[in-house]
């Protein structure tokens, strides 16, 4: 398919049938962040750079046979190896008398929050969490070092620049209603993860979306007025900082890296405060990344367009 | 805060990384990334005291026990790697100084040291955690890191270098993580030796078989393994100099620890051995790479690029060593691990140096630079040396634990091929003798001087090590034999 608008469409919809897929298999956790982050923010972020290049793919010559052929061998591997698996569903198939049920009975006593899959993501295997946070850094290092904004498109910038969608009273309206809800709701999601599904990553990706939905009807240089780029810089490192520090804060009370039982007398408080400043610190990082990424790409537009 | 060693190694570059942005000044962000880098070096001297003295350390992240929480576990594997990794990235680093204000633009420079710093932050904490989805992580982190580094190279073709090297990485990383998740299905645990105690129950099974193809399939994508090398030569020749120093030295070695790990603590060398032909194809592709990227370094324009060549002829070499499956083969590949990150870094820093002087890595324009940059070149003519395997310098312990490693196991036609190898060696870096010293020069280098002090200093602290430790072999040979003694231990040395 050369039509790329159609391919980055296709993709959304991937991620939004297996974001049901795993809402039918009880994963409600996973399926909120599949939708927000593989059917929201990505396609968003998609189209963005769709925006700077072209629609349609060039045409090529080449033929991919040996990538067919390998794309062919994977999946027939995937197949053979899943053929001994145990059954979908099986009692006392390892994954379910190992490690988790330690998880399922445990966690209450020991960490105090009803949400399971947020005492293993944020204490348990917290640590793995700390460095997924710093892989969204990393990547949005990436984008901020290749794409960098000269001080002509800054200067640029200074006068008022239009968005695309300026004329569309329609959307204007509904989004100036929507995006306060937005914006609550990502609150809601961020500091309700300990009992309900959500938590920083998908937070950070909604209240993205909200901001992110602003720039594209009332423009960029409306919305940074308040979302400065330099800040939201910071606001990128920030986050790991937080995260990272509870760790340390941890260790110089006495306990291991991130062994939030040491951060109150009662370690049930510890891991409660614990969580909820590493889920922080997760959101924030998370979404001032998303900015980050989505207003460099804008910046690019703009260039693209009002250079002389 | 003795006991807080093996995190420290990790957390150190991994809070500074972001504190860089605020730090925002380039100069001070410069010095600090120095600092950084030299105090991992020395928390890992303090972890590799300990382990010597009181033997493996388990570390528990969160304070959760290990098949439930994350587990870091230091022995002399790691610790030997960790020490390689700091030292290098502290050396690379403090000739950074220099080269990065010349081939990058200012405004990039402090993303370019968060990113070595993130970079250094991922491989750290591959070597350093005992934990297999922690492993994929921290790949992630020093993948995308390094991609950034080579896409800021100056020349254009860096970005599709760049592209190449991420398409390629993204797969690896993605076959590892299918190798991981099949491990976790049958296991239902993720803990590297909690894995080792239960995968023997099951690795009859396919699913096992897949997840090990998988994983092994993905790791040798990272490490570059001949056919899979396809995206190294031109990450290498168009990234600054200081990151192709870097990489050269070090990612590589970390994907080859990995494939150690794997084979020797995880699935253990018996169900390596006997269920697949590994000894076979790691010998066959191994060979395979080691004549097929040494002829193409001969033919290369770009002298960063001929060098490049040269690290997957090499890489072959540290996978022959493993195809051999004795302790003396292990010995041979962890050896040939340190000593050449010695022997990369000091070619790729030297050719960094002279860069910095001519903004040029094309082979031809380096012609009569041998009289212009005397000592820069000597270090190019030394590392080219050793890479050779010649006496006195540390590729020749490594070429004698190898040849030593293939004889003893009877393995003398390889031996023989391996020694021919060399002289493939002996041609491409007399190509490059012949262009720095014997060739008139063919652009205008009348006002080049010697590269700067600061990058001398650290070239030439590499050069003499590779000359010290081709001599005194207690440090590297003396670690390897612990860390293959203690890897054969486990399973009772099978073969």
């Amino acid at each position: 398919m050369s039509d790329l608008f159609a391919v980055v469409m296709l993709s959304g919809i991937y991620s939004l049938i297996s974001a049901s897929l795993f809402l039918d298999l009880d994963a409600v956790d996973v399926a909120f962040t599949e939708a927000s982050v593989g059917a929201g923010i990505s396609t968003l972020l998609m189209l963005a750079s769709l925006k700077l290049v072209s629609r349609y793919q060039k045409k090529t010559r080449y033929k991919p046979i040996l990538a067919f052929f390998v794309v062919v061998t994977t999946g027939a591997m995937l197949i053979y190896g899943t053929l001994d698996m145990p059954h979908f569903g099986t009692a006392d198939a390892p994954v379910h008398t190992h490690v988790a049920p330690r998880y399922l009975n445990e966690s209450m006593g020991e960490i105090g929050v009803p949400n399971v899959v947020t005492s293993v993501l944020a204490s348990y295997r917290g640590y793995d969490t700390l460095g997924e946070t710093l892989v969204i850094f990393t990547a949005g290092i990436g984008v901020m070092a290749l794409l960098m904004v000269s001080k002509q498109t800054k200067q640029e910038s200074k006068k008022l620049i239009p968005a695309d969608m300026q004329q569309q009273i329609i959307l204007r309206i509904v989004a100036k209603m929507m995006i306060p809800l937005i914006l609550m709701f990502a609150l809601y999601v961020q500091f309700h993860g300990d009992y309900g599904p959500g938590g920083g990553f998908q937070a950070g990706v909604i209240f993205a979306a909200g901001i992110i939905l602003y720039t594209m009807l009332f423009g960029l240089s409306t919305s940074q007025e308040v979302f400065k780029a330099t800040t939201i810089e910071l606001f990128t490192a920030a986050g790991v900082l937080l995260y990272g520090g509870v760790g340390v804060v941890c260790m110089l009370l006495g306990g291991n890296f991130l062994d939030y039982d040491f951060l109150k007398h009662d370690p049930v408080h510890g891991q409660h405060l614990g969580i909820l400043l590493v889920e922080l610190g997760v959101g924030i990082t998370v979404a001032s990344v998303m900015m980050i990424i989505f207003f460099k790409f804008t910046w690019r537009t703009v260039k693209h367009k009002y250079k002389k | 805060m003795t006991t807080h060693l093996p995190i420290l190694q990790v957390i150190i570059p991994l809070l500074a990384a972001p504190f860089c942005i605020f730090l925002r000044i380039p100069r001070l962000v410069g010095i600090f990334a120095i600092l950084v880098s030299a105090a991992a070096f020395l928390v890992s001297c303090g972890l590799l005291q300990q382990v010597i003295t009181a033997g493996t350390i388990s570390y528990k992240l969160g304070g959760w026990p290990a098949p439930w929480g994350i587990e870091y576990r230091i022995d002399i594997l790691n610790v030997y790697l960790l020490l390689l990794v700091s030292a290098m990235s502290t050396i690379v680093l403090v000739a950074a100084q220099t080269s990065i204000k010349k081939e990058l633009p200012e405004d990039r420079h402090v993303f370019f040291y968060t990113s070595f710093l993130l970079c250094l932050t991922g491989l750290l904490g591959i070597l350093a955690t005992a934990d297999a989805f922690n492993v994929f992580v921290f790949l992630e982190i020093s993948a995308l890191s390094t991609y950034t580094m080579i896409a800021l190279g100056t020349d254009r073709r860096a970005l599709t270098a760049s592209y190449q090297y991420l398409i390629m990485g993204t797969i690896g990383a993605t076959f590892i993580i299918i190798g991981v998740g099949l491990m976790y299905m049958m296991t239902g645990t993720l803990n590297m030796y909690d894995l080792a105690e239960r995968l023997p129950e099951v690795n009859t099974s396919r699913t096992v078989l897949s997840a090990f193809g998988f994983f092994i399939v993905g790791v040798c994508l990272k490490l570059a393994l001949f056919p899979l090398h396809l995206w190294l030569p031109n990450a290498y020749a168009f990234a600054p100099s200081i990151a192709t120093a870097f990489l050269a030295a070090t990612a590589t070695k970390v994907a080859v620890y990995l494939l150690i790990r794997l084979v020797f603590s995880i699935f253990g060398i018996e169900f390596v051995v006997t269920v697949l032909p590994m000894q076979e194809i790691f010998m066959v592709l191994g060979l395979a790479g080691i004549f097929a990227a040494s002829v193409s370094a001969i033919y290369q324009l770009n002298i960063k690029r001929l060098f490049a060549y040269s690290s997957v002829a090499q890489i072959g070499y540290m996978i022959l060593g493993l195809a051999i499956g004795t302790k003396l083969g292990l010995v041979a590949t962890l050896v040939h691990m340190f000593n050449h990150a010695l022997m990369k870094a000091a070619v790729f820093l030297a050719i960094g140096g002279a860069v910095y002087r001519i903004h040029s890595a094309q082979l031809i324009h380096f012609a009569g630079l041998g009289r212009k940059m005397p000592l820069t070149m000597a270090a190019i003519v030394i590392g080219g040396l050793s890479l050779i395997g010649v006496p006195l310098t540390v590729g020749f312990v490594s070429k004698w634990y190898l040849v030593l490693a293939l004889l003893e196991n009877g393995w003398w036609p390889v031996a023989i091929l391996v020694l021919m190898s060399s002289l493939l060696a002996v041609m491409y870096v007399w190509r490059t003798v012949e262009w720095i010293y014997f060739t008139p020069p063919r652009i205008n280098i009348d006002d080049v001087t010697e590269a700067p002090l600061s990058q001398l200093i650290p070239i030439w602290i590499l050069v003499l090590a590779n000359i010290y430790f081709g001599l005194n072999t207690s440090l590297t040979v003396g670690l390897s034999k612990m860390a293959a003694e203690s890897l054969y231990g486990i399973f009772g040395g099978v073969l």
